[in-house]
Order: C-alpha cells, then sequence, then structure tokens
C-alpha cells in the first residue's frame, strides 16, 4: 500500500529529527552466537555422552569448560551491551516476569550455576556421578536459555521480519549447527561414527536454517510492507553482500562438506566444515540483527 | 480515568512550539526528542503540499514496552499514562526495540530510556502537558478518555469517522488520536527519507556521554 502510494504522492521527508540508527549493535551479535556454541555443546553432549559413553568420557570436562567460557563470553556482551550495566541487579530486585529479557537471565543464571557445579563434580570433587546429574539439568536449561531470544526478538513489534516461531526454529538450529561444529574441532580424537553423527546434525541443520532462510528471502516481502522494507537491505541493499557471505559460509560450504565427508567416509573436511559455519553464523546472525533496525518506526 | 491525546491535523501549522515548549519543560538534551514534529512534503512542484504530524509516545494500553521492560522501569499510572523510572532503568534498550513508533530514546545524558510522559508531573499537580499549553490554534486536545463530558471525548465523537491510530494492526491501542491524518503523515513507509536533502542538512546524533 505505502509503496504504491509513495509513487502516486512523491512524499518526502523535508524535516526531521535524525533516526535511532542500530540500538542493538555487534554486541547482541555476539551474545546470541557465543550462546549458540554455549548452549549447543550441551544439547549434543547429552547425546554424545549416553550414545557413545565410553568413548566420550573424556569430553566431559572440555564440554563442560566450552560451555562455561562461550555462556561467560555471552552474558559478558549482555551486560555490556546494558547503558546502565552496574544496575543488571534490578532484574532480580525487581524482575518483570512479562519480559523475555528477565526470563532469559534468570535461567541463564541457573546454568551459570549448573555448569559451576559440574566442573566441580569433575575437577575438585572427581565425582562422575553427580556431574552426569547437575548434566541433566544443565541440558534442560540450556534449551530456554538458548530460545528465549527468540521471544525477545517478537515482542519487538513491528519488527515484523522477527517472527516469535520462526526465530525459535532458527535459534535451535543455530545451537545444533554451533555445537555440532564446535565438537568436530576435536574429530582426532572421536570414533568414525561419532564424526559421521556430528557431521550429520551440522549438515541438517545448515541445510534446515538455509531454507528457512530463504523461505524468508522469497516469500517474506508477501508477508507485509515492513518486511518487504526490511528485506530490500538483503536485496539488492546495503546488507547483500554481507547476507550472501553469511548464506555460502553459515550453510551452503558446511552442507557440501560435510555431505561429501559422511559420503565418502572421511573426516578431512569437517574442521573446515566447522570453521567455515561459526564464522557464517556470525555473519548471519549479525545481517538478520540488523536490518530490522534499519526502518524508521515513525 | 484513562487520559489521551488527540491531534488535529487539519489546524496545526508546524510552528514547533510544542516541541520545544517539550524540551524546556522536561528538559530533554540536545539529538534527543520527546516529541517532534515531522514535515513531509507531498506533490509535485508548483502543486506542493507540506504536512505537519506532532509524534510522540501514543500510550498504548497494551505497550510492548512496558511487557518487554525487565525492570518495570517503564510502567503504567492509574490514570493510563506509561511512565519511566529512570532510576531503575537499566539501559537495556529492549523498550526502543518494541516500541513500534519510535517513541523511545536512550538519554544520552543518563544511559536511561526516556519518552514522552504526557508531563505525568505536570498532571499530578492538575497542570495540562506543556505541549497542549504551548499551541497557539489548539491542535493539541488533551483529557479523559472515560470521561463524555472531557474535551477529546467530545472531539473524537464530533470527528467519528475521521480519527485515527498509527498502526493500529500492531495491537498496541495507542491511547493517542489524529483527526485529519493520511498515509503519508502516520505511516512512516509511506514517504521517502533522503538524507542530506533535508531543511537542516546532517542531522546526526551526539556521542553518548557514557555507555556505547
Amino acid at each position: 500500500m505505502a509503496h504504491e502510494t509513495i509513487d502516486a504522492m512523491n512524499a518526502v521527508v523535508v524535516l526531521d529529527v535524525a533516526l535511532p540508527g542500530i540500538v542493538w549493535p555487534w554486541f547482541v551479535t555476539m551474545n546470541m552466537w557465543a550462546k549458540s556454541i554455549g548452549t549447543g555443546v550441551l544439547l549434543l553432549g547429552l547425546y554424545l555422552f549416553k550414545r557413545y559413553s565410553a568413548e566420550t568420557r573424556d569430553m566431559k570436562l572440555p564440554i563442560t569448560i566450552i560451555s562455561f567460557v562461550f555462556l561467560s563470553i555471552f552474558l559478558l556482551f549482555t551486560l555490556a551491551d546494558l547503558h546502565q550495566p552496574f544496575r543488571m541487579i534490578n532484574i532480580f530486585l525487581h524482575p518483570h516476569w512479562t519480559s523475555p529479557i528477565t526470563i532469559g537471565a534468570w535461567i541463564a543464571s541457573g546454568l551459570m550455576v549448573a555448569l559451576t557445579l559440574m566442573l566441580y563434580a569433575l575437577y575438585i570433587k572427581k565425582d562422575e556421578a553427580l556431574f552426569d546429574k547437575i548434566f541433566v539439568w544443565a541440558f534442560v536449561l540450556a534449551i530456554p536459555t538458548t530460545l528465549y531470544t527468540a521471544m525477545l526478538m517478537g515482542n519487538s513489534t513491528a519488527r515484523e521480519l522477527w517472527q516469535t516461531p520462526v526465530e525459535f526454529v532458527q535459534m535451535m538450529l543455530a545451537a545444533l549447527l554451533a555445537g555440532s561444529a564446535t565438537l568436530l574441532f576435536f574429530n582426532k580424537k572421536f570414533s568414525y561414527e561419532l564424526n559421521r553423527d556430528l557431521a550429520l546434525v551440522l549438515f541438517v541443520s545448515a541445510v534446515s536454517s538455509f531454507v528457512i532462510y530463504m523461505g524468508e528471502y522469497i516469500f517474506g516481502p508477501g508477508k507485509a510492507e515492513e518486511v518487504a522494507a526490511t528485506l530490500a537491505y538483503i536485496q539488492g541493499g546495503s546488507y547483500t553482500g554481507m547476507f550472501w557471505i553469511a548464506m555460502v559460509m553459515a550453510y551452503i560450504i558446511p552442507a557440501v562438506l560435510t555431505y561429501l565427508s559422511i559420503a565418502n567416509k572421511t573426516t578431512t573436511m569437517l574442521v573446515l566444515a566447522s570453521a567455515s559455519a561459526l564464522v557464517g553464523l556470525w555473519i548471519a546472525k549479525h545481517v538478520w540483527l540488523m536490518i530490522p533496525q534499519l526502518l524508521p518506526m515513525s | 480515568m484513562k487520559l489521551g491525546f488527540l491531534v488535529d491535523l487539519n489546524l496545526c501549522m508546524g510552528c514547533k512550539g510544542c516541541e520545544i515548549a517539550c524540551k524546556v519543560e522536561n528538559e530533554v538534551p540536545l539529538s534527543s526528542w520527546r516529541l517532534r514534529v515531522k514535515y513531509i512534503d507531498v506533490g509535485t512542484f508548483p502543486d506542493v503540499k507540506r504536512t505537519y504530524t506532532p509524534l510522540r509516545c501514543n500510550h498504548c494500553a497494551d505497550a510492548p514496552c512496558e511487557r518487554i521492560c525487565p525492570v518495570s522501569a517503564l510502567h503504567y499510572l492509574d490514570n493510563g499514562i506509561v511512565n519511566v523510572d529512570k532510576e531503575r532503568c537499566i539501559g537495556c534498550a529492549g523498550c526502543v526495540m518494541a516500541c513500534p513508533y519510535g517513541a523511545i530514546y536512550i538519554d544520552p545524558e543518563t544511559n536511561t530510556a526516556d519518552k514522552c510522559t504526557y508531563c505525568a508531573h505536570r498532571i499530578a499537580s492538575g497542570l495540562m502537558p506543556s505541549c497542549v499549553v504551548a499551541c497557539p490554534v489548539e491542535a493539541n486536545i488533551f483529557g479523559d478518555l472515560e470521561d463524555n463530558a472531557s474535551n477529546i471525548s467530545k472531539y473524537i465523537m464530533e470527528h467519528q469517522g475521521n480519527v485515527q491510530v498509527r498502526k493500529p494492526e500492531k495491537g498496541t491501542h495507542p491511547h493517542h488520536f489524529y483527526v485529519g491524518g493520511g498515509e503519508v503523515q502516520l505511516n512512516p513507509l509511506a514517504s521517502k527519507r533522503i538524507e542530506g536533502h533535508s531543511l537542516f542538512n546532517n542531522i546526526t546524533h551526539l556521542k553518548h556521554v557514557g555507555g556505547h
């Protein structure tokens, strides 16, 4: 509707204030990316510990440390993104439960407590049974931790590109992609079967994510004029190049390399696939975060 | 009591008196605005018309900013005003992202969210919002939407069929109305925004004092 009237009416803004620009900067990209890795290794960790228990016994500590480090990065960037970081405590003193930010902060804090206890159980107490018990709780908490950002984005009314159900799926796929890619860096320690399973997860999550992005890219403009205006930034607009670099690096290259690895029963290309997936995921998240912020809201 | 606002765009002449009164009353920092008047030119020379649209917080009945605020810094007053507690705000900017009207900004001096509060402090003292007082043509009409005898209720009755809100499809139920507004005034996507060709070129933001 608006698109047609622009040409007909030749309406031009001649005096106004500057647009707010980017409100959530690359800090938030970093937040989502690190969270995907931190939760992804936990989500896949449970499967590996159950299915390949003997083989992955040595991986309990590395997986816990990787998750702890990346979730710490996630929390650090979350804090750094606040304009009043020292008031973060207010989320715990004055929680507002309709806010996904509140829910996310509480759940992520619970997950960090669980990870700390897991490190204590493994490294200090050397009690694997205790570790296994806490790990189940960490696994459960990792799911809403990775998903809550989708609720947050969905609550951004008028940023119509972000719809909660689709973002839920994308967040989960990002966690599986990042988790499998990170664990594949340890491929030398694993059997062929275990590497094949991780490669399969990477392949399926990459292809699924790519299909969803392409669905938005092709059919999104028909949903609402805000979506059409937003997608214009990647359909010839200023973020077009970055978007396609992200698609190729995060999804196409990993999908091709993991397919070839599985088909040829080799693991030599998996590290390259993993590195490409992780770098590409950061760029993909960044583009998707930036473009809805470029729209004028008023 | 549910306080609401109505702007008759047929009366507004773009003097920006409301904008200045708001800035002075609320000590709004440079480069930030609680209320602004947007100028849009429509048509092709010599058949051109300039429109003026005052834009401020809509004080929605179902406010996305209130819902997303993790610490209830944005909260409802009993009279329906969506108020800001700047002492509690953590500056996450969730409200800035959630507001479909671009009505919230991060105050560069306090590093907290801020927006129009319908001059809640003046209302509490029985005064009208400063922008209402400043308007020379009484284009701003303010009052209790639940009182049939209030000026705003009567105005809405008199102009029924020509009363609009911005982005009704978002389901926010704004308590801010316009009379005489068209697509160009109410929909930001209905006009071109050519940076560098406005009356004042190169409008930019000041660097924040703190934060990032």
